[in-house]
């Protein structure tokens, strides 16, 4: 395992390397930032809150993520690096996961940077800090969830348009399934049980949790495991 | 050093490597030879385990590729055909970042590696150029330089001379030569006499078998007087 670092170091350089970490940094904080001031109300609301920042970001992740975890195999396997990288002594799981950390680490750094926010707040107000704390958690760890769904579908072609669509599409219906509007839609026709139940599948269900403060083990759980089992489905994707 | 026994690869319904088996030894050069898809990449790359062969194994320094191939990978030097390298990096920071899988971890074993790598392959002078701004033979050299790095007693070599000038050429195959004498190196072109100039074996495959195996002196007293481009087509004319 100590081969993740390598693999790991070189992929979160790589970011900087090209101008992708920059223009992708700029684009992440203008719109999330944008959304909670002009859509959010978050002046208007006059609470010392950040709900109306967190509460875009599963919308915001679903293009943005994809947009960062596209390149992750695809790219690799378009410039042939993929036999380089597979004929040096690492294991198909350390390249796996030295990527997906790296990867991580980066979006972290992307969502870590809306600071200023926190400290508009605290000059404004008296923040509760145990829901400002959760909500960057549950926001990194979702970060984490979508991105183990973009490297899956980027492992399964070397074509980042095609696999830049896949990831949207299947991290739209992971975020469907939680949508009130869906799910308003779907009560007409299920039983409130199995509405929940479809609806437990969801990014938004979980992540809601985090921004009111909460920390349930089972919202962590959700996101940790679908991040383990698409980085699982990854690494049998790139033995096959 | 390197055993290879029974090798057989399927893509679908088409055989592409039939039933190959030959051994090299320490010191000895193989010049593999073959039509273009007569199966020379696809046999190199089941040895250095990057494709897992369909039926058959190879054994390099004793490790089975299929049971083993991350001790396989650790004890080859492998260029991969147009030498795939990360076009972002400088060719000193790609060195660095092989050193580093390679295991030399500490900054000064992994920057001796890779200055002793840069003068051996003549890459000083470009050593902090990105990769994807060198010219083809440049990058040829990179890729040689990353296989020799952290100087394995197995060397494959898929096409190290092409794209080279005549100049460059000669330079690769001194090196390669000098390097044999403890060392067991195969190695693929469609260059006749790089065969005669450097291999102590010669291997001709067509449509996936090994129709000759035997010494470049021996190839060409097949047909005294004939060149070598008629000789080998004769043997491979079943393929066009």
């Amino acid at each position: 395992m100590s081969q993740i670092t390598p693999v790991l170091k070189r992929e979160f350089l790589g970011y900087f390397r090209s101008p992708v970490a920059y223009v992708f940094l700029i684009v992440f904080l203008m719109a999330s930032v944008g959304l909670a001031f002009f859509i959010g109300g978050f002046f208007k609301a006059n609470l010392a809150s950040l709900e109306s920042f967190f509460t875009f970001h599963p919308w915001l992740f679903l293009f943005l993520i994809p947009a960062v975890g596209m390149r992750l195999w695809s790219e690799e396997k378009r410039t042939g690096t993929v036999e380089l990288l597979f004929t040096l002594p690492v294991t198909t799981l350390e390249a796996v996961l030295g990527k997906f950390f790296a990867a991580w680490a980066f979006l972290t750094v992307a969502i870590l940077l809306s600071f200023p926010m926190v400290i508009t707040l605290a000059y404004l107000g008296h923040p509760d800090w145990g829901v400002v704390a959760s909500s960057y958690a549950g926001s990194i760890l979702m970060a984490g969830a979508y991105l183990g769904v973009c490297s899956l579908t980027s492992a399964l072609t070397k074509n980042q348009v095609i696999s830049f669509v896949l990831s949207v599409l299947a991290c739209l219906i992971l975020l469907f399934l939680g949508w009130s509007v869906f799910n308003g839609a779907l009560q007409a026709v299920l039983p409130v049980w199995a509405v929940d139940l479809v609806a437990n599948f969801s990014f938004i269900t979980h992540f809601n949790a985090f921004t009111k403060g909460i920390i349930d083990p089972k919202d962590i759980v959700f996101f940790l495991s679908l991040t383990g089992f698409t980085l699982f489905l990854n690494v049998v994707a790139l033995e096959r | 050093m390197i055993e290879v026994k029974s090798l057989v690869k399927d893509y679908g319904s088409k055989r592409a490597v039939d039933n190959i088996s030959f051994t090299v030894k320490r010191g000895d050069i193989l010049g593999f030879l073959g039509p273009n898809g007569a199966g020379k990449s696809t046999t190199m790359k089941m040895i250095t385990g990057f494709v897992s062969p369909t039926a058959g194994t190879a054994l390099v320094n004793g490790h089975d590729v299929t049971q083993d191939p991350v001790a396989v990978k650790k004890c080859l030097g492998y260029l991969p055909e147009s030498a795939p390298a990360y076009g972002e990096m400088t060719v000193e920071e790609f060195l660095a970042f092989i050193a580093e899988v390679r295991g030399f971890r500490s900054r000064a074993a992994r920057d001796e590696k890779v200055a002793r790598t840069l003068a051996l392959t003549h890459l000083e002078s470009v050593r902090t150029q990105t990769i994807e701004t060198l010219s083809k033979g440049y990058k040829q050299r990179v890729g040689f330089a990353q296989s020799l790095l952290h100087n394995p007693p197995v060397l494959i070599l898929d096409e190290p001379t092409d794209g080279l000038d005549p100049n460059q050429k000669n330079e690769v195959r001194s090196l390669i030569k000098n390097l044999a004498a403890e060392k067991a190196v195969i190695l693929s072109t469609h260059i006749l006499e790089e065969v005669e100039a450097i291999c102590t074996r010669v291997i001709i495959i067509s449509q996936g078998k090994v129709v000759v195996d035997e010494t470049p002196a021996q190839f060409r007293s097949r047909q005294p007087g004939a060149r070598l481009d008629e000789i080998f087509r004769t043997l491979t004319s079943s393929d066009a």
